[in-house]
């Protein structure tokens, strides 16, 4: 039985990775889950600075999700190199680091410190709508996308994963605007935005007045971008958006996602991650799936 | 420090001490290595509510088995588990923060203030300081709105004063009315409760040279650190963070008054 899946040349021992932001560099649910099993850590975000991020509150309950607005805190790469980067090397996962910017240029900093670290592939998040510079701004517009991708990719040494936000009218246009720039794997979807409010206190529930909409709520519209995107484009997708188990995998990659992420369901189950990788096997013994990559866009 | 674990525990029984505000002990092996100030983190079965609810440690008993949790109901999780009864099953994450430092109240003079749903962590925390038995003097200085709960607890481990908004028992006002209408004298404090009452003792300790460990509440999702959503402030720059945003479920809940900006 092969559970193995490869993007852009890396080889991964089986499609679950974690979403970013959601499991910090992994130290703390390495203490609930055995990092060796995964995929893949994919981590925090990093800028070239410290960002210290929004003011509290900064997350939020709704139906069947929750809202954030953290706002990118990061410690900054040195930080980031010399403590998570060290961390993660005991362990035999792939890393995937999440890049975030407020410009090109903070973007191709963080980018290029990373060229000679155990780094196995970047994340570029051009999607977080949580801050006011950079960050989205260059994921709700083709030929910003494009532009931003093309330059990264010039200085990049590891694949690059741009990470697509859903907030835009038609994803499969940032998708192919991507694509065509160079990027070597898309992820997808960052949260959607949202807004909630108090009612008894008349005041947003959070400080940052909109938050980013992650959990099963926003499933089913994560499923169909990662539809839509998959038959947009030639390169591969890394899907997320309210997996929670073995079975939201499976549908994810059934949808065209060759790996796939667990975000928010870790504060709900924080042996989530481990819990998916098994039970996608289980699934593959139970209908004699030989290889996973055959279930890969399966359903047309 | 004991593994964080996530288990279904059990039940042993829930009653209604006040209005709206339920006391429920749960056997679980968490108890084995529960800390005064330290919380566990409570899932609702309804998946419509699916962040765990930190709620804090109430008290601990004498064999380890069981942990007591004291909460109020504010919402839809709360609620339901509220009408979990004797034998019911109950999904705890724990246990989690870091606890009041016992050690620093060693040959001192000690309050233990308490504000509304802040009260139920001093239980356990006088318990302890109570069987340590290194305090000078132990107070539970507690507030709250009106209605009385856990006083009889308090009774036997720590001298107790009362304050509540209505003046219906105790001091009027709040535990800083108590303080002085009882002319209270401590070197140290430890405290839980609503963040004006934290900025009044802050500001207390500081103006009487006293050494203030409070415990703060903050919106949490995942409880363990890696999220971010519940940081505070903090005076120097963190081990964690780097930017002086220290999580309060994991560098916390508890900190001392002088290193948070309150």
């Amino acid at each position: 039985m092969n559970t193995k899946v490869t993007i852009a040349g890396v080889e991964f021992k089986n499609p679950v990775m974690t979403a970013s932001g959601t499991f910090g560099s992994g130290m703390e649910y390495g203490e609930f889950v055995d990092l060796n099993k995964l995929g893949a850590v994919v981590t925090k975000g990093v800028a070239n600075v410290p960002w210290p991020g929004n003011p509290t509150p900064r997350v939020a309950e709704t139906y069947g999700g929750m809202l954030n607005a953290i706002g990118l805190q990061n410690p900054g790469i040195d930080v980031f190199i010399e403590r998570d980067l060290a961390f993660l090397k005991n362990y035999d996962t792939k890393v995937i680091v999440n890049v975030c910017g407020k410009s090109i240029e903070d973007y191709v900093e963080v980018v290029e410190r990373l060229s000679d670290e155990a780094v196995d592939m970047l994340e570029i998040n051009v999607s977080c709508p949580n801050v006011k510079e950079g960050a989205i701004a260059f994921g709700q517009n083709a030929k910003a996308l494009s532009e931003i991708t093309a330059e990264i990719k010039k200085k990049a040494k590891q694949p690059v994963i741009m990470k697509l936000s859903p907030n835009v009218t038609d994803i499969t246009e940032m998708a192919k605007a991507a694509e065509a720039a160079g990027a070597d794997a898309l992820s997808l979807i960052n949260t959607i935005t949202g807004m909630k409010i108090d009612i008894h206190r008349r005041a947003f529930a959070l400080a940052n007045k909109t938050g980013g909409m992650s959990g099963p709520a926003i499933k089913p519209v994560a499923v169909r971008m990662v539809y839509q995107v998959a038959n947009a484009v030639n390169i591969p997708i890394i899907g997320m958006g309210g997996i929670a188990n073995a079975e939201d995998a499976i549908e994810f990659m059934m949808a065209g996602a060759t790996a796939v992420s667990i975000g928010a369901m870790n504060f709900v189950n924080p042996y989530a991650t481990v819990e998916t990788v098994d039970g996608i096997e289980s699934f593959m013994k139970e209908k004699g799936i030989e290889d996973i990559n055959s279930i890969i866009g399966c359903v047309k | 420090m004991a593994q964080k674990k996530k288990v279904t525990a059990r039940v042993y029984r829930q009653d209604e001490i006040a209005v709206g505000i339920y006391d429920m002990w749960i056997e679980t092996e968490l108890a084995k290595d529960a800390k005064p100030g330290q919380f566990i983190s409570v899932y609702p079965k309804n998946q419509a509510t699916l962040l765990p609810r930190p709620i804090s440690i109430c008290e601990v008993n004498e064999e380890k088995t069981m942990l007591r949790i004291v909460y109020r109901v504010a919402g839809s999780g709360t609620a339901e588990f509220s009408n979990y009864h004797t034998g019911a099953d109950i999904t705890i994450l724990g246990t989690l923060g870091n606890g009041f430092p016992l050690e620093k109240a060693d040959g001192k003079r000690v309050f233990l203030m308490g504000g509304g749903i802040g009260i139920p962590p001093m239980l356990q925390l006088s318990k302890e300081l109570s069987a340590r038995g290194k305090a000078e003097k132990i107070s539970a200085v507690l507030g709250y709105r009106n209605e009385l709960f856990l006083c009889e607890d308090f009774k036997l481990y720590a001298d107790l004063y009362v304050a509540t908004e209505d003046g219906s028992s105790g001091s009027k006002g709040t535990v800083m009315n108590a303080i002085e209408d009882n002319d209270l004298k401590g070197d140290v404090i430890f405290a839980c409760g609503p963040m004006p009452m934290l900025r009044a003792i802050k500001q207390f300790a500081e103006a009487n040279q006293m050494k203030a460990y409070i415990s703060l509440e903050e919106r949490m999702a995942c409880g363990v650190g890696a999220c971010l959503g519940c940081v505070c402030t903090t005076k120097e720059v963190d081990h964690h963070s780097h930017v002086k945003n220290a999580r309060v479920c994991t560098d916390g809940p508890v900190y001392d008054a002088k290193e948070v900006m309150i």
